[in-house]
C-alpha cells in the first residue's frame, strides 16, 4: 500500500463571479503523511479544502480522496474522510457525548458500538468530565478537541483540518499538535491548512504554499527553507571587550557581518556546514571565548517573504494574519 | 486503502450501515428536538406569544367586535391557530439560517447522508414545534370558552388542514432561510411579511366590515381560506356571506388548493436556493 495517494488535487479552479479564488491548484498527499496548505487569509486554502471535501463544486478540475473522485463520487469520498472546519462546528446545545452520537448515527454506525466509541473518544480527548455538559459551556480548546473527536468517530482514513488551531492559546495548540501527531502515527493521512508557519513546520511532511489562489511553492519544510537563500552563522562571544576583534575575524571569513552589541551576538551569511566549521576553527585558534556558535536556518516566514515579496499576512492586514506571523516568529 | 486504522478506539470499527432517508431525517429531528429541550424558550413564539394574543384580542377587542350568531372568542381561535401555522415558515427559516451560519449544515454535508435529510429533518421538527403551539392554543381556547361543535372527523380534518398548510409554509421558510445571510435578517423579513399577511385576512376581524378594496384582498388571502375552513369544520362562527370571494365559499377545497400550489411553487425554489447556498 506504500505509495498510494490519499488526496489528490487535480487542476482545481473555483470562481466566484469575477474573482478566481482557486486558480489551477494541483498537489498530492501520499497515504499516512501530513500535508500543510500554507498561506495568508484569502489565499484560497479553505476553498480548496471545501472542494476536496465535496462541500463546494469546483468550477473546473477535480480531486480524489482515498481514490474516489470528489465530483463524480462524492458519496464515497464522504465515507472516507472526516472534516474539522475553520470554526469549531460542534452543536452548542448538545452535550459532548450527544455531538459524537449524532454524527456517528449519521455516518451509519450501530448504536451499541457508538456508545462505547463515544466513551473512548471522550476519554482520549480529555473530555470525560465535560461529556454530559452542553458544548456551549466548553472553552475554545475543548471545543476544538470535541470537534476533532466528532470527526474521528467513524475512523476515517483521511482527515481534513481547516486552520485547526486558529484562536487557541499556545498551550491548547501544543496539546492539539500532540493529538494530531498521534493520529498520524496510527496511519491517518492529514491535510491541514494553516497560516501559522511554525505549525506547518512542526506537523507537515510536505508543504504547499498558496498565495492569491495559486501554488507558489511546494516541498518539505527543509527544502523550502533551503530554497529561500543562505543560512547564517550566529555566534555569541562571552566578553563585550572581544566584540571588535571577533567582528574583525569574522569579516575575514564572510561578507555582511552584522554585530549586535547588546546581546554580544555576531552573524554572517554562511552557505553551509563547511563554512561554519572554518569559522569555528578560526575562533578556536583566536582564543576568544565563545558562548554559542551555530547555523541558523531561515524560518518559514523568511521563505514566505522570499516567495511572495510580502509577509505572511492578509492584504488588508487582518489581525488574524498578523497574529499568525507574530506567533510564528516567537 | 483500508489498511489505515485510527486512534486508540480499541475495537475495530464496524462497517457503516446504509441508513434510509427516513432514518437519517429522524436523527436530524432528534437533534432539533434536543435543542428545544435545552432551550425551552425557543417555544415562546408558539406558546406565550399566541396565548397573549388570544387574551389581548379576546378581552380588549372582543367587546367591540360583533360576530353574528357566535362569540368573538370562538371566531378568534381558528384565526390565531392559522396565524401560528403561517409563522412556522419563520420557525424553519430561523432554524435553518442558524445552522447555516454556525457551520452545522457544512458538517452535515460532509457526511455520507442524503442532503435532503437536513431539510426534511428541519421541516418535521418545525411542524412539531408549531403543533405544540396548536395544542397550547386549543387548551387556552377551551379555557376561555372556545368549543368544537362539529363531529370528530371534521375536527380532525381541520387539524390536518393546519398541518398541510404548515407543510407548504415550511418550503417558503427554507427558501427564505437559504437566501438570507443572518438570523436577524430572517427575523426582520419574516415578521414584516407575516404580520400584514395574517392580519389582512378574516383571522381577527370580519372582512365584511372592511373597506371594499381591503375586503377583496382579505378574502383572497390564502390565510383566510385556512381560517374559514377551520371555522366551518369546528362550527365556530357564521359561514361566509353570500357575496364573499370564491375561496371563502369553499374554504376546505381552497385550503387544499393553496397548500398544493404553494408547495409546488416554493419547494423547487427552496431546493434550488439551498443547493446554490450549499455549493459554494
Amino acid at each position: 500500500m506504500v505509495g498510494n495517494l490519499a488526496v489528490e488535487a487535480i487542476s482545481l479552479v473555483k470562481r466566484f463571479g469575477d474573482t478566481v479564488a482557486v486558480d489551477n491548484v494541483s498537489f498530492s498527499v501520499p497515504e499516512g503523511s501530513v500535508m500543510g496548505l500554507l498561506g495568508p487569509n484569502g489565499a484560497g486554502k479553505t476553498t480548496t479544502v471545501r472542494m476536496l471535501t465535496t462541500l463546494s463544486v469546483p468550477t473546473s478540475g477535480t480531486g480524489k480522496v482515498a481514490g474516489h473522485d470528489v465530483v463524480k463520487e462524492p458519496e464515497l469520498v464522504r465515507r472516507s474522510m472526516g472534516l474539522t472546519g475553520q470554526a469549531a462546528t460542534v452543536d452548542e446545545l448538545l452535550t459532548g457525548r450527544e455531538n459524537i452520537r449524532l454524527i456517528g448515527r449519521l455516518y451509519g454506525l450501530p448504536l451499541a458500538y457508538l456508545r462505547r466509541a463515544a466513551d473512548d473518544l471522550l476519554e482520549q480527548f480529555s473530555l470525560t468530565e465535560a461529556a454530559d455538559r452542553i458544548a456551549k459551556t466548553y472553552s475554545g480548546g475543548m471545543r476544538r478537541r470535541l470537534d476533532l473527536a466528532v470527526s474521528l468517530v467513524a475512523a476515517p482514513p483521511v482527515l481534513f483540518l481547516d486552520e485547526p488551531t486558529t484562536g487557541l492559546d499556545p498551550r491548547s495548540r501544543v496539546e492539539l499538535w500532540a493529538i494530531l501527531q498521534e493520529l498520524v502515527r496510527n496511519g491517518t493521512t492529514l491535510l491541514l491548512t494553516t497560516q501559522y508557519l511554525d505549525e506547518a513546520d512542526t506537523l507537515a511532511d510536505q508543504i504547499v504554499v498558496v498565495d492569491a489562489g495559486r501554488v507558489i511553492a511546494s516541498g518539505t519544510p527543509t527544502q523550502l527553507k533551503d530554497e529561500s537563500g543562505a543560512a547564517r552563522v550566529v555566534l555569541t562571544v562571552s566578553d563585550d571587550a572581544d566584540l571588535p576583534r571577533a567582528a574583525e575575524l569574522l569579516r575575514r571569513c564572510a561578507d555582511e557581518v552584522h554585530v549586535d552589541s547588546a546581546s554580544r551576538r555576531l552573524s554572517a551569511p554562511a552557505s553551509g556546514l563547511t563554512e561554519m566549521t572554518t569559522i569555528a576553527q578560526v575562533f578556536a585558534e583566536s582564543g576568544i571565548a565563545v558562548d554559542d556558535l551555530g547555523l541558523q536556518r531561515p524560518s518559514l516566514d523568511d521563505v514566505f517573504l522570499h516567495l511572495t515579496g510580502h509577509r505572511a499576512e492578509s492584504d488588508d492586514g487582518a489581525p488574524a494574519g498578523e497574529r499568525g506571523v507574530e506567533e510564528a516568529l516567537r | 486503502m483500508t489498511t489505515t486504522t485510527q486512534t486508540r478506539v480499541t475495537e475495530q470499527r464496524p462497517p457503516l450501515e446504509r441508513r434510509s432517508l427516513i432514518q437519517q431525517s429522524l436523527t436530524v429531528v432528534w437533534r432539533n428536538l434536543l435543542h428545544i429541550r435545552r432551550m425551552p424558550e425557543m417555544l415562546l413564539d408558539v406558546t406565550i406569544q399566541p396565548v397573549m394574543f388570544v387574551l389581548l384580542f379576546a378581552y380588549v377587542f372582543g367587546g367591540s367586535i360583533d360576530v353574528p350568531n357566535s362569540s368573538y372568542r370562538e371566531f378568534l381561535l381558528p384565526g390565531i391557530m392559522a396565524q401560528t401555522m403561517i409563522f412556522s415558515s419563520a420557525v424553519v427559516a430561523i432554524g435553518l439560517t442558524n445552522d447555516l451560519e454556525k457551520g452545522i449544515v457544512d458538517r452535515f454535508k460532509s457526511l455520507p447522508i442524503s442532503r435532503a435529510s437536513v431539510l426534511i429533518g428541519r421541516s418535521v421538527s418545525s411542524l412539531i414545534h408549531s403543533s405544540i403551539g396548536i395544542v397550547v392554543m386549543a387548551l387556552t381556547g377551551l379555557a376561555i370558552g372556545w368549543r368544537i361543535r362539529e363531529g370528530v372527523v371534521d375536527a380532525a380534518l381541520a387539524f390536518l388542514l393546519l398541518l398541510l398548510f404548515g407543510f407548504a409554509m415550511v418550503w417558503l421558510g427554507i427558501w427564505v432561510g437559504s437566501m438570507m445571510r443572518s438570523v436577524e435578517a430572517v427575523q426582520g423579513f419574516m415578521f414584516t411579511v407575516m404580520f400584514p399577511l395574517t392580519f389582512v385576512a378574516n383571522t381577527f376581524a370580519r372582512p365584511e366590515d372592511m373597506p371594499s378594496w381591503l375586503r377583496l384582498i382579505a378574502e383572497w388571502n390564502p390565510v383566510s381560506a385556512l381560517t374559514a375552513a377551520c371555522r366551518e369544520l369546528w362550527g365556530n362562527g357564521p359561514p361566509a356571506s353570500p357575496d364573499a370571494a370564491l375561496p371563502l365559499q369553499h374554504p376546505v377545497l381552497a385550503t387544499v388548493f393553496w397548500s398544493i400550489a404553494f408547495t409546488l411553487i416554493f419547494a423547487p425554489l427552496a431546493m434550488a436556493a439551498f443547493r446554490r447556498r450549499s455549493q459554494d
